[in-house]
C-alpha cells in the first residue's frame, strides 16, 4: 500500500474517482438512482477543471449509450453509467456497442428492474444484459469497485479483446456506503491505463485504424445481411475467449502496482469444504462472515466469489468447484419461467459433462433489495448440509426470504 | 455563393457518395444528400439514422461512402452526433488522436422523417438544447419508406400509407403534417433552411451555411419518394419543384438573431410573396401523386382538397407574417 491514499468513498464516489483519474475523452450520462452520485461527483471533477474530459448531460440513457458509441468511434475513450430502467432503456444500445467492438466503460449501480419500480439492489438489471456482448465485473466491496473502475479501460480495449464492459456495483448496498479505499497516484494509473489502442482493419481504402477519421475513412455499422452478420458474431464469440485469458495478464500488472490480486473467482476456505456457496458482489461480504463463524463451528463450510461473470469462467469454475460434494449458489435475479436463476443455469451447464461435479442448489434471494442476513446465509448453508446427508437435492431451486 | 464555392466548383469536387448504391431509381434522397456534401468544408463525418439512405448505401462489404460514416440506429442520429462532436472537442483539447489537427469538422447526422419527427425527436431535441456544433439533415419522405410506407408524423394529411391507407371510410391520413421546423426553430439554434433538390444552389449555399454556423444547424429536405408517393420515377425533380411553387414546402432560412428567429424567404419563395398570383394550386401538386388518388377518384373530394388548400394558405400567410 506503499504511496497509496486512503480515501473515505461510497462506490459511485470509487467509480467517480478512478474515472477522474482515467480522465477519458467522453462521458455522456443521465442520472438515475442509485447511479447519480457517479454523474454527480464527476460532473464536478468538470466543473473545477479536474478533467478535460467532454461531459455531455444527455436526455436518455439511450442517447448516453448512443453518444458514447459515436464517441468511441471516433477513437475517444467513453464512459457512461446508469441501472435497472437506465439500462433497459440502452437495451438496444448495449448490443451495438458490443457489435461495432467499442471499448466503452459503463458502471452499473444495480438496482431492481421495475415493475413494480423499486429501487434498492439485485441483479435483475445487469443479468437482464448478460447475452448483450459485454465484459461483466461484479464487485464486492468500494475497494473492488476502484480497482475494476481502472482495469476495465484496459480488459475492454485489449487489442484481442475489443469489447465494451460493466463494472457492476450494487446499488445502495455498495453505491450509497462510504468505506475505506486505497488509491493509486494519479501517475500510477495514468501509466497503468495509458492511451486506448486501436486495432487495425481492412477498410475500402486499404488498412486503417478502427475509428472514424477523415484521413482514412471507413464505414461502421452497416448493413450485414446472412452473407457476414454470422461471422461477425462469431468474431464477437472469440473476443470473449479471448478475454479469458486478457483478464488475468491485466490482473496481475494491476497487482503490481496496486498489490491488490483479483481473478475470475475467488475461493476462500475452500481446502476441504463439503457445502459451498457460490455468488456475486457484496452478499459474498456477508457469506464469508457465516463461513468464519461455521468453520469455527466445525463445520467445514466455504465460499466462492465469482467476480467475472462475462466472459463466463468455464474451466476456473470446474477446477475450483468441481470436487465439492454439494453447492449452493446465489442468484440475486430471477428468470421467470427458466429452469433456475442466471448464475445457476451457467453453472450447472458448465458441470452437465463433468464426471465429477457437486450436487447444485439455486437460492434466489434480495429481490427488490430484500435484505440478506447472516441467519439466511446460515440457514442455506444449513439447507447444504441436509443435501450432503441426503445425498440428493429435492428442491432444485428455493427462495430465501419471502413470504411464500 | 458563400465562401466562393461556385456550382462548377461543387461539380468538380469528389461525391461523398458514390454510385452503385442501392436506392431506388429516382430517389432523391441521394440528390440531396450529395448537394449537401458538396458543401463541405474539409474534414466530414457522418452518421446516419436508420433508414433507406443508411441500408442502401452500406450492405457489408460494399459502402457508397467516401468519407467517414457510421449508423448505430434509428432514433439517435442526433445523439450519435453529438457523440462524435464531444469526442472531436475532448480530442481537439487534449491535441491527441487524428481528430485533434482539424480546425473545423462538418459533423453531418442524416435522417429521415421516422428517425426525426417520431422516434428521434428526444434525441433531436437534446442535442439542439445541448448545442453541439453539427448539422441536422431531416431527408422527409413523409412517410416510413425503408419499411413499406407507413405513416409517420411526417406524413401530411389524407396521403395514402400502408397503415393510414385510404379506405372505404377513412380517406387517408387524418391528422396534419407536424411543424417540426417550428419545434426545431423554438430550440434557439443558429440556422434552420428547407430545401428542394429542384434549386441545387439553394441546397448548397444553406448546407455551407449550416455547417459555418456554431452550434446546431437542421436542414429540411423534401424528398420525394417514386415508390411511396407513386409517381413516375423521372417526376422527382418536378414533384420537388411543385412542392415549393404550390407554398406546400416553402423555402426559406432562419436564424436566430439577438434573441429572436429571423425568417428569410429563399429564391423562389420569394418571388411568390412578391407576385402571390403565381402561387400555384395545390391541386397541382395533388394529383401527380397516386398516394392522393383517392382525392380525386373514383370520385372528386374537392372538401378535402380545400381543406388541404386551406393549410397551405394559413400556412403560408404564417410564414409571411413571420418574414415580416
Amino acid at each position: 500500500m506503499k504511496n497509496q491514499i486512503l480515501m473515505g468513498l461510497n462506490g459511485d464516489e470509487a467509480v467517480a474517482y478512478a474515472t477522474k483519474q482515467v480522465n477519458p475523452d467522453v462521458v455522456a450520462a443521465y442520472p438515475i438512482t442509485p447511479q447519480t452520485i457517479i454523474v454527480e461527483r464527476f460532473s464536478e471533477y468538470v466543473a473545477d477543471g479536474e478533467v478535460d474530459t467532454e461531459f455531455v448531460a444527455v436526455e436518455s440513457e439511450h442517447s448516453a449509450l448512443s453518444s458514447c458509441i459515436g464517441a468511441a468511434a471516433a477513437g475517444a475513450r467513453a464512459f457512461t453509467a446508469t441501472a435497472a430502467n437506465g439500462l433497459a432503456l440502452m437495451w438496444e444500445m448495449t448490443y451495438i456497442a458490443s457489435g461495432m467492438r467499442l471499448p466503452i466503460v459503463m458502471a452499473i449501480a444495480n438496482r431492481a428492474l421495475s415493475g413494480p419500480i423499486n429501487i434498492p439492489t439485485d441483479h435483475s438489471d445487469s443479468m437482464g444484459a448478460r447475452d448483450s456482448g459485454w465484459i461483466q465485473i461484479y464487485c464486492e466491496n468500494s475497494q473492488e469497485v476502484y480497482d475494476a473502475s481502472l482495469a476495465a479501460w484496459r480488459i475492454g480495449e485489449h487489442l484481442d479483446v475489443q469489447l465494451p464492459v460493466m463494472v457492476c456495483l450494487d446499488g445502495f448496498t455498495l453505491s450509497h456506503t462510504m468505506e475505506n479505499v486505497y488509491t493509486l497516484p494519479d501517475e500510477k494509473v495514468r501509466d497503468f491505463v495509458s492511451e486506448r489502442k486501436f486495432i487495425k482493419v481492412e477498410g475500402h481504402m486499404g488498412e486503417t485504424e478502427l475509428r472514424l477519421n477523415p484521413e482514412c475513412p471507413l464505414t461502421m455499422g452497416p448493413l450485414d445481411l446472412q452473407d457476414y452478420y454470422f461471422e461477425h458474431k462469431l468474431q464477437q464469440i472469440d473476443a470473449m475467449k479471448q478475454a479469458l485469458k486478457a483478464i488475468p495478464e491485466i490482473d496481475a500488472e494491476y497487482a503490481k502496482i496496486s498489490g491488490r490480486s483479483y481473478d475470475f473467482l475467488h475461493p476462500y476456505r475452500m481446502e476441504d469444504t463439503e457445502v459451498a456457496i457460490l455468488g456475486l458482489g457484496s452478499t459474498m461480504g456477508t457469506v464469508r462472515y457465516v463461513v468464519d463463524q461455521l468453520r469455527e463451528e466445525g463445520v467445514k463450510a466455504g465460499l466462492v466469489k465469482m467476480r467475472v461473470f462475462r466472459p463466463f469462467p468455464v474451466e476456473e469454475l470446474i477446477k475450483t468447484v468441481g470436487n465439492v460434494p454439494v453447492l449452493g449458489v446465489l442468484d440475486k435475479a430471477a428468470s421467470f419461467g427458466a429452469p433456475g436463476g442466471p448464475l445457476y443455469e451457467e453453472v450447472k451447464t458448465t458441470f452437465y459433462d463433468q464426471p465429477e461435479k457437486p450436487m447444485v442448489v439455486d437460492y434466489i434471494y434480495g429481490l427488490g433489495g430484500r435484505d440478506t442476513s447472516p441467519q439466511m446465509i446460515r440457514g442455506i448453508y444449513e439447507n447444504l448440509m441436509g443435501v450432503l446427508e441426503r445425498g440428493s437435492v429435492s428442491d432444485r431451486v428455493c427462495f430465501v426470504g419471502v413470504r411464500q | 455563393m458563400v465562401s466562393g464555392l461556385t456550382l462548377k466548383e461543387a461539380a468538380r469536387k469528389p461525391d461523398g457518395i458514390a454510385p452503385g448504391h442501392r436506392l431506388c431509381a429516382g430517389c432523391d434522397e441521394t440528390v440531396i444528400a450529395r448537394m449537401i456534401l458538396k458543401a463541405t468544408r474539409g474534414p466530414t463525418i457522418a452518421t446516419s439514422a436508420t433508414g433507406c439512405l443508411e441500408v442502401a448505401t452500406s450492405i457489408f462489404p460494399y459502402t457508397a461512402w467516401n468519407l467517414p460514416w457510421i449508423h448505430s440506429a434509428f432514433e439517435n442520429a442526433a445523439a450519435t452526433a453529438s457523440g462524435i462532436e464531444a469526442a472531436w472537442q475532448a480530442m481537439r483539447k487534449k491535441g491527441k488522436g487524428p481528430l485533434a489537427e482539424y480546425e473545423t469538422v462538418d459533423i453531418i447526422a442524416f435522417a429521415g422523417d421516422g428517425g426525426t419527427y417520431d422516434i428521434g425527436l428526444q434525441a433531436l431535441s437534446g442535442a439542439l438544447e445541448r448545442g453541439h456544433d453539427f448539422t441536422y439533415v431531416l431527408l422527409d419522405n413523409e412517410a416510413y419508406m425503408n419499411t413499406g410506407i407507413q405513416r409517420s408524423g411526417g406524413t401530411p394529411f389524407a396521403a395514402s400509407t400502408t397503415t393510414s391507407p385510404a379506405g372505404k371510410v377513412i380517406p387517408g391520413k387524418r391528422e396534419w403534417k407536424k411543424p417540426i421546423d417550428e419545434i426545431v426553430i423554438a430550440h434557439g439554434i443558429p440556422y434552420v433552411a428547407t430545401l428542394s433538390a429542384a434549386w441545387p444552389l439553394d441546397v448548397i449555399r444553406k448546407a455551407r451555411k449550416a455547417f459555418e454556423v456554431e452550434g446546431p444547424a437542421f436542414l429540411h429536405a423534401i424528398v420525394p419518394c417514386t415508390r411511396g408517393w407513386r409517381y413516375p420515377q423521372e417526376k422527382t425533380i418536378e414533384i420537388s419543384r411543385l412542392a415549393v411553387q404550390t407554398c406546400f414546402f416553402p423555402l426559406y432560412e432562419c436564424r436566430f438573431e439577438e434573441g429572436r428567429p429571423v425568417y428569410k424567404l429563399s429564391g423562389p419563395s420569394a418571388a411568390i410573396a412578391r407576385r402571390p398570383e403565381s402561387k400555384k394550386p395545390v391541386l397541382e401538386y395533388l394529383e401527380m401523386q397516386g398516394r392522393f388518388r383517392h382525392l380525386f377518384r373514383p370520385e372528386r373530394r374537392d372538401d378535402l382538397i380545400d381543406s388541404i388548400q386551406a393549410w397551405v394558405d394559413q400556412n403560408w400567410q404564417i410564414l409571411l407574417e413571420k418574414v415580416g
